[in-house]
């Protein structure tokens, strides 16, 4: 840590940052120290011939198969003919695309994308002082279980908290049967109860998020603001929130993204009783469509794509921004 | 100012014991549910598991998977990794993006995409090899199909702990040392960059245990049984027992990661600083 208050990143912060995905700084940062000058030889040595291009190889070959093809199959499919139709199996259409965003599929694509706009939004509002909380205490072994106790609630799939939910708050959960929630016309198999649910796995998803944005924040900053006579609200209004606010807005579009792309809780819980898009993808996918209509969950796949796309332009420059500051 | 600081204090305080509240009470009231027959207390949910048709093997089976999708994993990345650091800009972007672009295409789209691939075999490509490849990529006992689709799952999440991992150790300083000590590529890698890169490498495997572990949307649409699918099936029959395993694996995964990030901690706090 510098001790000079001022606010451009040094190098030595620049090495300590962590999950930013941007920046690149890092490397010719740190080169400097490195004798290059000295003679050409030894960097020539650095590298095999080709080596960077032999080492990235299986990565791309993978990624190519693993996703090119897929995608290439989504966007094939979604603007073809179903192979079940009856007739013009394989030629172009816009059918899958109209049919995607009409009826029951617009209102569980508007129903997905309200349930993770809200959930989202409740997750960085609760997230972000949780995270302040277990980033300045004292107690090292605390911040350290929260994490990794956020690292397997954010990671580890929603089946065993879906499960854990139900015998907590479901029709025969513990805490339904004592306090009789249910005639209090309470039930979890509802959009308020898929909330409290999928809070459960994004607030620890922000919380992992938002922890490197915030570990960022220099002491000197706030010692500064405090000799300026400002108060403990001034200085998060006037100097850490607006430092932040890009990495917030990155942890929304995170938790967004997780929870528009849920589906295991959503699954394992409610069934299909609440119109949710994957729901309904994984419903078309096992056959539940008319003849001719397979390929709709093709288009309903591009429909999510183009929303999480849409959401995520808007997360990659902003982390940019922030990289600037939190560096 | 004193009494800012206690103030703070009991914020923090007041803050982390609602939040912990809220995370706590499910895992109680779970672990209750499973134990609370109706005539009173009963461990069956818990004796009954080993027993339980289709648990070890559904356990077994996607410890399988989870072990070769960690493998590769690593031998894809940790080389393209350590490579763009010591070559290309360019590289490096590229390979920043194809780590990314996962997060873009939710995991049941991704499904969709791949039941479609699966689908141009009978189509399309009925007398040419891809339709043995194929098959072969879904064979039941062990299906490559989820492998790779697990892999590019974990990309972001992988690519992330390692690049994080990467950002506080100099590769190119450590390696050209080695060079120069005259040891040659693999062995400069392999015993100088790896060993740096031990915590990276633990967060890595253990974000892409966790994933493989309780995934169940490709798996489950897909028609495998892998644990998770097995908890959810098995909890149309046995309530009880779905609940005590969902505990169960929640803590043990949690255990698990708190204790890799001691050995982690340990490792660092031996070795000297870094210059």
């Amino acid at each position: 840590m510098t001790t000079a208050p001022t606010p451009v990143p040094s190098s030595a912060a620049a090495d300590r940052d962590s999950t930013r995905v941007g920046g690149g700084a890092g490397a010719p940062r740190t080169a400097p120290q490195t004798p290059l000058a000295t003679s050409a030889a030894p960097r020539r040595r650095l590298r095999p011939a080709g080596g960077p291009w032999l080492a990235t190889l299986p990565l791309l070959v993978f990624f190519a198969i693993a996703f090119g093809l897929p995608a290439i199959a989504i966007a094939i499919g979604a603007f073809t003919l179903s192979p079940d139709a009856p007739t013009g199996a394989g030629t172009f259409t816009t059918s899958n695309m109209t049919a995607s965003v009409q009826g029951a599929y617009a209102t569980a694509l508007l129903g997905s994308i309200k349930l993770s706009a809200l959930t989202a939004l409740i997750g960085v509002l609760v997230g972000l002082p949780l995270a302040q909380a277990v980033v300045t205490s004292r107690f090292r072994m605390m911040r350290e279980a929260v994490l990794s106790a956020s690292g397997v609630l954010a990671n580890f799939g929603g089946v065993p908290l879906a499960f854990a939910f139900v015998a907590t708050l479901g029709n025969a959960g513990e805490l339904t049967k004592q306090f009789k929630l249910t005639s209090h016309g309470w039930s979890l198999y509802t959009f308020n109860g898929l909330t409290i649910v999928y809070l459960y796995f994004l607030i620890p998803l922000m919380i992992l998020t938002i922890t490197p944005a915030l570990e960022g924040l220099r002491v000197q900053w706030r010692e500064a603001a405090n000799n300026n006579g400002a108060t403990n609200w001034q200085y998060w209004r006037h100097v850490a929130l607006p430092i932040l606010l890009p990495s917030l807005l990155g942890g929304y579009v995170m938790l967004f993204g997780s929870a528009f792309a849920a589906y295991a809780t959503a699954a394992a819980m409610v069934g299909a009783s609440i119109p949710l898009i994957p729901l309904h993808i994984a419903d078309a996918l096992s056959g539940n469509v008319l003849v001719g209509q397979g390929n709709v969950a093709l288009a309903l796949s591009l429909d999510m794509i183009v929303v999480a796309a849409l959401v995520m332009a808007v997360y990659l420059p902003l982390q940019r921004r922030s990289a600037r500051w939190l560096a | 100012m004193a009494s800012l600081m206690s103030r703070i204090r009991w914020g923090r305080g007041a803050v982390l014991l609602i939040a912990g509240a809220y995370f706590l009470v499910p895992m109680v009231c779970s672990i209750i549910f499973s134990v609370d027959d109706n005539t009173g207390f009963s461990l069956n949910a818990y004796t009954g598991l080993l027993s339980a048709p289709g648990f070890l093997d559904s356990l077994t089976f996607t410890l399988e998977l989870a072990a070769v999708t960690v493998v590769v994993m690593l031998l894809l990345l940790v080389p393209a990794l350590i490579a763009v650091r010591l070559g290309s800009q360019r590289l490096r972007t590229v390979i920043e993006i194809v780590c990314s672009l996962p997060l873009v295409v939710p995991v049941v789209a991704l499904t969709a995409g791949i039941i479609g691939v699966l689908r141009w075999g009978p189509d399309y490509l009925h007398d040419t090899p891809f339709f043995q490849t194929i098959v072969a990529i879904q064979n039941p006992s062990f299906p490559v199909v989820l492998v790779l689709a697990y892999v590019l799952m974990s990309l972001p999440l992988a690519y992330r702990a390692l690049d994080a991992g990467l950002r506080g150790v100099d590769v190119r300083t450590l390696v050209e040392a080695a060079r120069s000590c005259g040891s040659n590529w693999p062995r400069a890698v392999i015993t100088v960059v790896l060993p740096n890169l031990r915590g990276a490498l633990l967060n890595a495997t253990f974000i892409t245990l966790a994933l493989v572990l309780g995934e169940f949307t490709t798996s489950s649409i897909l028609g495998y049984q892998p644990f998770a699918v097995w908890i959810y099936e098995a909890g149309k029959n046995d309530g009880q027992m779905s609940v005590a395993v969902s505990v169960l694996s929640l803590v043990i995964a949690w255990v698990l990661l708190l204790a890799l990030s001691a050995a982690g901690r340990e490792r660092r706090g031996r070795k000297p600083a870094r210059p």
